[in-house]
């Protein structure tokens, strides 16, 4: 008895801080994602000059919740013919996925669930991987044309993309040397430049690749409702289909949270490495104080008693973040003796708002291109995978290589690098423009003899 | 080293129980389902489906599966020349290491070309 209770003492102690991070995830993730789609229906209605939602709450912010509530409690319908144990089994499969992939990543130096992780970025990129059995097993259980016909465009999908992404990937890894996610972004403050600038191309090949990757729009054919109602997703309702929702949207956190870690510096601050512009660290405590006195000024417009105290309760939580983020840039400056004790304070914190508002900045792009691109047609999809992302990354890695060599032959270092790593880009995109025209003429010649047989997909 | 997986395996742990249990747990908030017939068949825009689902489908997607385990292979080939790469730069091994590189991919371009010739990366 007294040996089992100092067993668990001793995991507790060793072991609070997974514990401790695996229930904040599990407890706040589903939230973020809600108010991701909050944000991304808001953006929406922007871009097409409506409002959005405004009903529940002062400007629709307690519709995430009300939107939980009501598939909380919605009815569970499983189809007649439905492979019972396995339609159970995929939601939770690719939800699972889904998170652990987030126990990899780095929000800030201080916060990183796997820390000694050596191969960190694979970790990451191979767990997400694992949500496509989610996808491909529920299409399956399902016993519907559309949900399997979903399923089998999602997997044929997501391998054709995950190769142009993994390129991608190997281009940037070729500048860290190093697959541990806190050593790539360190990699990058040695450099004092983001690998965005030194291999564009890759960034480029990355990004639409994860568009693809995360079955969103221009590439959501695998839920395209205009022609398969909702792909693998059709016989899933209420509790079974917000999983899938939170999955897809832990998916584009993991995505973005990867391509910031690679190419846009991670948690480090833009031109960290240059004095003249340490004032910029007063540029977050600044940001969220003028949304807090943005969020003032909105109470008196608000027309009940308790959308004006929910208002109130959102300045003053924005106050309190202001404060948290001011408190280590100014204490120094008041009192030069706490630099040191206040210095991983403001690694910490200041690290996690840089990740955190570069993550938004990528997801935001995502849904700009969203409500900006018509949709691809499955056989332009797979031929831009095949055709051009895959050719374009394999040239661009041996571009990055070459550009390597001479740029150590020449011995430059950080932004000198941009003298040999751009030429490659330039010639990356020649090659780019190379392979559309030989695309183009192959046009030609298919679209006399074209047999219209796009429907098999 | 391989206690650094310690904390990912509670973790794991953590995050595979939440779904699972919160789908058990939501069975006693809402209401037992009470739908018959026609509403539990599966879905084809009105009509009673016709057949079941898992008939036969096109051969493309195996196709794209194989191509798919190739280029996968080929990347995993590459990422550990990647992480070296620099050493061997710094070492000034660097065009040993890319040439022996050139010839790997150039060998799989090949193999790229003659699948493009074929028609087995188009899709219509």
């Amino acid at each position: 008895m007294m040996n089992a209770l100092q067993a668990t003492n001793e995991f507790l102690r060793l072991y609070w801080a997974p514990l401790l991070c695996g229930v904040a995830v599990v407890a706040i993730l589903p939230l973020i994602a809600g108010y991701i789609v909050l944000v991304e229906r808001k953006i929406m209605a922007d871009m097409q000059a409506r409002l959005g939602p405004m009903r529940v709450g002062p400007h629709g912010l307690l519709q995430p919740i009300a939107d939980a509530v009501k598939l909380l409690i919605k009815e569970d319908i499983i189809p007649d013919n439905a492979d019972k144990l396995v339609f159970w089994l995929a939601p939770v499969l690719s939800v699972g996925a889904a998170l652990l992939s987030l126990a990899g990543l780095a929000i800030g130096p201080a916060f990183q669930i796997a820390q000694d992780i050596n191969i960190g970025i694979l970790f990451v990129v191979g767990i997400s991987a694992m949500g496509i059995f989610g996808i491909v097993l529920g299409g399956w259980a399902s016993n519907s044309h559309y949900s399997l016909m979903g399923a089998l465009r999602s997997s044929a999908q997501l391998v054709s993309y995950e190769t142009a992404a993994g390129m991608a990937l190997v281009s940037a890894l070729l500048l860290t040397g190093t697959l541990n996610i806190k050593s790539i972004v360190e990699a990058q403050s040695k450099e004092g430049i983001w690998f965005v600038l030194l291999a564009p191309v890759a960034f480029f090949t990355y990004l639409v690749a994860s568009i693809a990757e995360t079955n969103r729009a221009p590439f959501d054919l695998p839920e395209a409702e205009s022609e398969l109602v909702a792909g693998y997703m059709t016989e899933f309702s209420g509790f079974r289909w917000s999983l899938y929702f939170l999955a897809e949207y832990t998916n584009m956190i993991v995505v973005a949270s990867v391509a910031t870690t690679l190419f846009l510096g991670g948690w480090l601050r833009p031109f960290a490495s240059v004095p003249w512009l340490n004032f910029l660290d007063f540029a977050p405590p600044v940001l969220i104080m003028a949304i807090a006195a943005y969020c003032m000024l909105r109470v008196p417009k608000q027309p009940t008693r308790v959308q004006q105290l929910f208002m109130l309760a959102v300045a003053g939580l924005c106050f309190v973040t202001a404060l948290v983020l001011a408190v280590p840039v100014v204490l120094p400056i008041i009192k030069p003796s706490v630099r040191e004790a206040v210095a991983p304070f403001y690694a910490g914190i200041h690290g996690g708002f840089w990740f955190i508002f570069k993550v938004s900045v990528y997801i935001y792009l995502f849904m700009w291109l969203r409500f900006t691109l018509p949709r691809y047609r499955f056989d332009q999809l797979m031929r831009l995978g095949w055709h051009f992302l895959i050719p374009l990354s394999i040239i661009n890695v041996l571009l990055v290589g070459v550009a390597l060599i001479v740029g150590a032959y020449f011995h430059l270092q950080g932004w000198g690098l941009l003298l040999v790593t751009t030429p490659a880009a330039i010639l990356a995109l020649l090659a780019a423009f190379f392979i559309l025209a030989i695309e183009k003429g192959h046009d030609a010649r298919q679209d006399q003899t074209a047999t219209s047989d796009f429907y098999v997909g | 080293m391989q206690s650094a997986y310690i904390p990912v395996l509670i973790y794991a742990a953590l995050v595979m129980a939440f779904p699972a249990v919160t789908l058990v747990l939501a069975k006693f908030i809402r209401p037992a389902s009470t739908s018959f017939g026609a509403k539990l068949k599966p879905y084809e825009c009105g009509i009673p489906p016709e057949s079941d689902a898992r008939g036969r489908y096109s051969v493309r997607f195996f196709i794209v599966a194989m191509l798919f385990v190739i280029f996968d292979v080929e990347t995993m080939f590459l990422i550990p020349w990647a992480i070296l790469y620099k050493g061997w730069v710094a070492a000034h091994q660097g065009l040993f290491a890319l040439v022996s590189m050139v010839l790997f991919l150039g060998i799989l371009l090949v193999g790229y070309l003659w699948l493009y010739k074929k028609g087995a990366l188009e899709w219509a």
